[in-house]
């Protein structure tokens, strides 16, 4: 039995080729850009870190390097108490 | 040694633009009077906020940028706080990046203003 599966596999055949996906690598956008400084008051900019409910994207999605992403959170916190960007959001792309 | 701050208040939008002007010129004031250096102003003029603050869902936003003494952000807040007429601010301390990145942003402005007249 053991001895057949691998055998039996290998005829596996697809109607439409598997495509295999070729993993895009992310990267830290400030770094690869050298942006030094975030500002708080570009709520335009800031909201590609934000979900539709206003909240930060975390880094495992954005890519972006530990170090940025503490100035992104300090940036987006700012603009949030001079109320450029809503605490709380329903619909905010 | 003065540090360099950045100073963003939102004013209620009930005034008229003469009285905002007088609430900027008070604040001016303190931060001129009590060892201050403005350095660049800005008037973004009445925004839409994005929620609420004190019932009004407008407000005339005006930004300072400043050299001063640390003490002097103290007593700039308290007058903040004592004026009705504020509704929000936020003082900031600039680090070499943030001057940079000022000082880039402003010339950018004037190089499109001189592009608008021209």
């Amino acid at each position: 039995m053991n001895a057949q599966t691998p055998a039996n596999q290998s005829e596996i055949r697809f109607l439409t080729p598997p495509t295999v996906e070729i993993k895009k690598k992310k990267y830290c956008r400030f770094k690869k850009n050298k942006i030094k400084y975030l500002d708080y008051k570009d709520p335009e900019f800031l909201k590609k870190f934000l979900n539709e409910q206003g909240k930060i994207l975390p880094r495992r999605v954005t890519g972006t390097s530990l170090k940025y992403q503490k100035k992104v959170a300090v940036a987006v916190k700012r603009a949030r108490h001079l109320a450029l960007l809503p605490y709380v959001a329903d619909l905010l792309k | 040694m003065l540090n360099h701050y950045e100073t963003v208040f939102i004013v209620t939008p009930v005034l008229s633009e003469t009285q905002m002007k007088e609430a900027v010129d008070k604040f001016r004031k303190v931060i001129l009077d009590k060892g201050g250096e403005v350095v660049h102003e800005e008037n973004w003029g009445l925004r839409k906020l994005a929620y609420a603050i004190k019932k009004k869902s407008t407000g005339f936003f005006y930004l300072i940028d400043f050299k001063a003494p640390g003490n002097l952000i103290q007593l700039l807040e308290t007058e903040y706080k004592r004026d009705e007429r504020v509704i929000r601010f936020q003082t900031v301390k600039m680090d070499k990046y943030a001057v940079e990145f000022s000082e880039k942003r402003r010339s950018k402005q004037e190089n499109a203003e001189k592009a608008k007249e021209e």
